[in-house]
């Protein structure tokens, strides 16, 4: 009857709305496990069977996960620890090392990480002593020492696992890979990649000893998948404190996903990616809207979110430009359109630029030579045009090459949005020769 | 600055004593009865003869090999000097998987009568060192207390394969007449080092000595401090310990005192450096010699001449009890500079991991200490100032008298703990700063580990009998010394729970198939086994050397086949159809630099640690020195190709080794590529290798189901058509068999999961397609709907502008197109970049570097086949 007592308990709003960020916020931001695998439970079954052998039987594996970013490799492989960690005797068995490729760039560091890990004898508190070649020397020593039947086994799990091949003759690679197809202590080594190629990568006696285990975590989402999957994301768990404030906050997500607007929103986010990541980002942006105030998610902040997210970052820069700034990239742009994308120098677009005001009696535009150098220097700084490849440094800068790094739809759009844009300006945006 | 003096420097003067005694005609070689040997610079001579023991010059100058004389003679141009000898074994040469035959625990002076074939028994007499005494016990007497570091002794005779009991007459005739008058003169070239040696461990002994005296507690802690004492004692111990300590703490504050006293006495020459230690050794032992004693500091020198003459009493001492040499656990300039002057360090079976560990750091101390008064002799020396050199001499032997005395009251058991003491005496910074470099980073541990002492003292002396736990404890206290994991023992924690072992067929079959699973024979390699077979077997029957280049694939068994050779080899060898041979194998892979090889091929031959420079410049001497006995060694480089450096060093050295006389040695080497000699290797390399070839070829598929079948056992577990499925796919794609195995494991990880009893078709096709299938069409197709389109706009683009490469822009124009046609809204530029980018990563699409933005070039990472052939079924 308490826990009922407790669910029925009424809350202040302002304590569930801060109750509501804290749980939403694990959610999207430490990628909190999902409660059982979705999607992938072919791959979790065989994952977790393999590493199970390893612990159990003591018999060494080789398996490389491949997905694109945001499939969940990582989310699988812990979901697989998560439950084989509840069998006694895998946990008590199984020894783990991680490495990430971008955090152990060599295999000296990666060697002593190894070491740490493993607590080997010549760690003494965070550190290892030794050299390079000791290193490994002791590490190779320690693992043939071990047999399959009396050593604990060592679970390698080596995430970016596409940086270690570029390792200096794949030493760390190749003898790991060595340990599992040979009779010393068990370990078995998950490497994590996006790379579609990987096996490419592997030299070929190093290929040779990886098991070739593949799984792929290429299944795709349907639309009404995603739905659920963004309803399940948002939706408060049971045993929220304030039972009533749940519902009602539930319902509303139900409404959310059901309304027109919002599913149009999400169609578009669908369409273009359908990893997690991308999804988190864009309730976490709505998320970060609910306030006492207004106590729900409401299509509109959909759609703020989603603008948010689809902005164009350089489209963004111009709206910051000067209208002499401004006039340059115009300039360049009709440059661009007249020789095809070929590279120009600042005197080809101060000449550009002459011809508008030619055209035009009013002077407001007049600028010294200075000025408009100074402008184009700010464009460079800007990454809005960056010198052509071939160029060289020591031509004289009003002719150093350049290209424009904006697309002509990122132009206009900007022009657009130019708060108090002057019209001719606009016009000779459209048409040079207006 | 100061020379060290090194053994080498000693030069020795070999001559024939009397006219020859015989005459063979056939040989043409005269014989003699007797040799002699001098010193350069002493006058003495030591005279070898025909029956007595020597020591001979080996690979390891700690443990020069011993022999007895049986015969000298001078060869058919008069001018070598060569003699026959008997050979015996010391304990240190035994392999030690053979000293367990043994059934004790060898005794550290034990030799054994060699009656092996595989040792020439002829030998330069230049190489020969000096006398010594070997002894004969019968097999049940206890070995007598260790009096003499030169007295050996014999119980047993070694044939390489069983220990058996030894005819003293073999051993003991004409053994015993050495006169007096011959020892002297090795013992006048020895005691140079032994003063080395001595001068740690005499400090300390003379304290010790004293502190016996007073408190018996200590007596009874040296007693204690044997490793087979019961560790219920340790307490006490500790407290006794600590009980000398401070005693030793107050005396060595008189000691200092005293030393001023002494230093300011007339008529001492200015230059000898008495360090307070001297002095307070010097005290020391007179107060041990007369308790009271004055300060007078005549009244020392008495002492001093009394002692002396003692001297022909007590021979010089072997220090290699007190003094382990654990030389390899040293920093390599100290090795340097210890070996030679310590000629006869022995390692007394201490080699057990945790001892040495805690006695690195103290050790070190140690040479120090121990360097300094050596110095100052050689010092002397040069200057050819005699008197004072004696003197020098007279005390230092005076100490090791005491030093042996002592040890004969302790049942010779001080060796077990002499570092108890160490930190008594402080080196001074001069002479440590011209030690090496690596002590450098070490200097500050040391001031405060001296700083500590009190606390590393109490634990220190009694580490050795306990693990390393209580070590451990006031270790962590003081600052960490980074020399502690070179004897660190490597090694993966035992598993709480046992593994399981298979439990049904399937599982049964998966141990059998997995690669590490060593099969009890290696099918379809029998030619080529033979041939490495009798390749080796020859070299070493003849005692010669050679390479061998293996070259295939990677997994055609070119490893497995050459350690199976190896294995039966070595069975043979134990059978005694073949001389008994040393293998070791390195990997090229399995080290960080080329150079590597060289530190790793001696660490496997002799258990030294050394650096890449040092361990070649041993192996050299190793592999040209024609030190007459010695195995054959078989070397297998697996990997050859990583050895490559620039100028080819490390595999001229390998390739040249074998071509030397006395070398010995067979290389094996390994590679993949069949023409690596002519594709990387310089000709005065390819040219040693010679032309003694293997190619391994990849597997058949005939051959793939034999191995498979073979592993298996007779185990049913596959169909057999599924069987020949994975060979013939395997043997089509790279004849690799751990490819062939791999699958096979797969396979029954799938039937298992579809609960068949037996491995079929499907399921051997299941795994065949998660192997080998390319996951580029699975990926287009899970990919998102802009991704698609990206990728269509992507082939329109190519074929707009009829090449294979196009910038982000073009395509972006094409997509937004696209968008158009499909009814979606069109992509913004950093909308059409992510999708780009997404791509990318999981290389669909080759990028040029994402700063160019939307200027960046891509081409296509699948054929547009495929991407058509996706898109077209989605």
């Amino acid at each position: 009857m308490s826990k009922r007592k407790a669910k029925d308990a009424h809350l202040p709003i302002g304590e569930c709305i801060s109750q509501v960020h804290q749980i939403l916020r694990k959610r999207f931001c430490h990628q909190q496990l999902p409660v059982k695998p979705e999607g992938v439970e072919a791959q979790h079954k065989h994952l977790a069977e393999l590493l199970k052998r390893t612990a159990v039987h003591g018999e060494s594996n080789s398996v490389l996960i491949v997905g694109p970013r945001g499939a969940g490799k990582t989310m699988l492989l812990r979901s697989v620890l998560r439950e084989l960690s509840q069998e006694t005797e895998v946990q008590k068995n199984l020894l783990q090392v991680h490495l990430n490729g971008l955090l152990q760039t060599d295999d000296r560091i990666a060697l002593k990480e190894i070491t740490r890990q493993l607590q080997l004898e010549n760690v003494v508190g965070d550190k290892v002593f030794g050299s390079f070649a000791e290193n490994l020397t002791f590490l190779l020593d320690a693992l043939k020492k071990g047999d399959r039947s009396s050593s604990r086994p060592v679970l390698f799990v080596l995430d970016e696992f596409d940086l270690f091949a570029q390792h200096k003759n794949q030493t760390l690679l190749y003898n790991l890979f060595d340990v599992s197809q040979s009779a010393q202590a068990p370990v078995a080594v998950v490497g994590l990649t996006c790379r579609l190629d990987v096996l490419e990568l592997l030299e070929k006696r190093v290929k040779s000893r990886f098991s070739h285990r593949q799984m792929y975590l290429l299944s795709k989402l349907t639309f009404p998948q995603y739905l659920e999957r963004i309803r399940d994301q948002l939706s408060l768990p049971d045993d929220f404190p304030d039972g009533k404030f749940a519902q009602e906050w539930n319902a509303a997500v139900t409404t959310l996903c059901e309304d027109k607007s919002a599913e149009e929103v999400l169609q578009r986010h669908f369409n273009s990616s359908t990893d997690f990541r991308s999804l988190h980002m864009l309730l976490m942006l709505c998320l970060s809207r609910v306030s006492v105030a207004r106590p729900s998610i409401t299509p509109t902040d959909l759609l703020d979110a989603s603008r948010f997210c689809l902005a164009d970052a350089n489209a963004n820069m111009l709206h910051g430009l000067s209208i002499l700034e401004l006039c340059l990239i115009i300039a360049m742009k009709h440059l661009n359109d007249v020789y095809e994308g070929e590279p120009f120098n600042l005197q080809m677009v101060h000449n550009e630029f002459k011809k508008f005001l030619q055209r035009k009696s009013n002077s407001m535009y007049n600028f010294e030579q200075p000025i408009i150098m100074k402008a184009f220097e700010h464009l460079q700084q800007l990454e809005l045009i960056r010198p052509a490849d071939g160029a060289s440094a020591k031509t004289q800068r009003e002719f150093q090459l350049m290209r424009l790094m904006l697309d002509h739809s990122q132009i206009m759009e900007a022009l657009q949005k130019y708060p108090q844009c002057p019209t001719d300006v606009k016009q000779w945006a459209t048409s040079a020769f207006a | 600055r100061m020379k060290y003096f090194t053994r080498l420097r000693v030069k020795r003067i070999y001559e024939w004593r009397g006219a020859p005694i015989g005459f063979n005609r056939k040989l043409k070689t005269s014989e003699y009865g007797s040799l002699s040997i001098r010193v350069e610079g002493l006058p003495q001579t030591t005279v070898i003869s025909a029956g007595q023991h020597i020591l001979i010059e080996g690979d390891d100058d700690n443990n020069p090999y011993v022999a007895r004389v049986l015969r000298l003679f001078a060869d058919e141009s008069g001018v070598q000097k060569k003699a026959v000898v008997q050979w015996f074994v010391r304990v240190s040469e035994v392999p030690p998987s053979k000293l367990q035959l043994l059934g004790r625990v060898p005794h550290p002076q034990e030799v054994f009568l060699y009656e092996g074939r595989s040792c020439e028994d002829e030998v330069n007499a230049e190489s020969v060192l000096r006398p010594v005494q070997v002894r004969h016990l019968d097999v049940a007497a206890p070995f007598p207390v260790s009096e003499d570091g030169d007295t050996f002794y014999v119980k047993l005779s070694w044939d390489s394969r069983t220990f058996r009991p030894v005819d003293p007459s073999l051993v003991m005739r004409g053994a015993t007449a050495t006169p007096a008058s011959s020892r002297k003169p090795g013992a006048e070239a020895e005691s140079l080092h032994s003063l080395t040696k001595l001068s740690a461990s005499k400090c300390l002994s003379a304290k010790r000595r004293s502190a016996t005296q007073r408190t018996p507690g200590v007596r009874k802690k040296l007693q204690l401090s044997s490793p087979d004492e019961p560790a219920a004692l340790r307490d006490d111990v500790l407290q006794q310990l600590l009980e000398a300590e401070l005693e030793a703490g107050a005396r060595s504050a008189m000691a200092a005192s005293l030393s001023r006293r002494t230093n300011r006495k007339p008529g001492r020459r200015d230059d000898v450096p008495l360090t307070p230690r001297s002095a307070r050794r010097r005290e020391s032992q007179s107060e041990m010699d007369s308790p009271p004693a004055g300060d007078d500091p005549s009244s020392y020198k008495n002492k001093f001449r009394i002692l002396a003459e003692k001297r022909e009493i007590f021979p010089e001492i072997n220090v290699s009890q007190l003094w382990t040499g654990d030389v390899s656990s040293l920093s390599e300039p100290v090795q340097n500079q210890l070996v030679p002057l310590s000629p006869q360090l022995v390692a007394p079976g201490r080699n057990h991991a945790t001892c040495r560990e805690t006695r690195t750091s103290s050790r070190r101390k140690e040479i120090q200490t121990g360097t300094e008064p050596v110095l100052e002799v050689l010092d002397e020396e040069e200057e050819e100032n005699g008197a004072l050199r004696v003197s020098r001499r007279k005390s230092a032997l005076k100490v090791s008298s005491r030093i042996r005395k002592q040890l004969n009251l302790l049942d010779g058991r001080l060796s077990s703990d002499e570092d108890e003491e160490e930190e008594e005496f402080v080196p001074s910074r001069k002479e440590l700063q011209s030690s090496d470099e690596e002590e450098d980073d070490d200097e500050g541990d040391e001031d405060e580990e001296l700083a500590a002492k009190k606390s590393r003292r109490s634990s220190s002396s009694h580490t050795k009998q306990k693990t390393r736990t209580p070590r451990k404890t006031p270790r962590k206290a003081g600052p960490i010394t980074p020399r502690r994991h070179r004897h660190a023992t490597p090694s993966i924690p035992n598993r709480a729970q046992p593994a399981r072992r298979p439990g049904n067929i399937l599982e049964e079959a998966r141990a059998r198939l997995h690669v590490s699973a060593v099969p009890e024979s290696l099918p379809c390699r029998e030619q080529e086994f033979q041939d490495i077979y009798s390749f080796v077997e020859s070299k070493v029957l003849d005692g010669t050397g050679g390479c061998m280049y293996v070259s295939g694939v990677p997994g055609t068994g070119k490893t497995a086949t050459v350690q199976e050779v190896m294995r039966c080899l070595q069975h043979a060898a134990e059978q005694d159809e073949i001389p008994p041979f040393v293998f070791i194998q390195i990997n090229g892979m399995k080290m960080t630099d080329p150079h590597q090889a060289y530190a790793q091929i001696l660490q496997k031959l002799t258990g030294q640690k050394a650096t890449a420079d040092h361990a070649a410049a041993l192996l050299e001497k190793r592999f040209s020195n024609p030190a007459s006995r010695k195995e054959t060694t078989v070397l297998l480089v697996d990997e050859l190709d990583l050895l490559w450096t620039r100028k080819q060093n490390v595999m001229y050295n390998l390739f040249d080794w074998p071509t030397r006389r006395h070398a010995r040695l067979v290389v094996l080497a390994i590679a993949n590529t069949m023409d690596l000699p002519e594709r990387i290797l310089i000709n005065r390399v390819a040219s040693r290798l010679g032309l003694t070839r293997m190619s391994f070829q990849p597997y058949s598929f005939k051959q793939l189901q034999q191995i498979v079948t073979s592993r298996l056992n007779k185990l049913k577990a596959f169909e057999d058509d599924a069987l020949q499925l994975v060979s013939r796919k395997v043997a089509a794609l790279s004849g690799d068999a751990r490819r062939c195995l791999d699958i096979c494991r797969r396979a029954t990880e799938i039937c298992e999961r579809s609960a068949a009893g037996l491995v079929g078709m499907s399921h051997v096709m299941q795994a065949l397609d998660e192997m080998f299938s390319s996951p580029y069409v699975a990926a287009i197709r899970s990919a998102s709907t802009q991704e698609q389109l990206f990728l269509r706009a992507v082939i329109a683009e190519f074929r707009r502008l009829g090449l294979e490469e196009a910038t982000f822009q073009q395509v972006l124009v094409q997509h937004q197109a696209l968008c158009r046609v499909e009814g979606l809204q069109p992509v913004g530029v950093s909308e059409g970049l992510a999708v780009c980018r997404r791509l990318g990563a999981c290389r669909l699409l080759l990028l040029e570097p994402s700063r160019l933005g939307v200027l960046q070039r891509l081409w296509l990472n699948v054929s547009q086949d495929d991407v058509l052939f996706a898109l077209k079924a989605d």
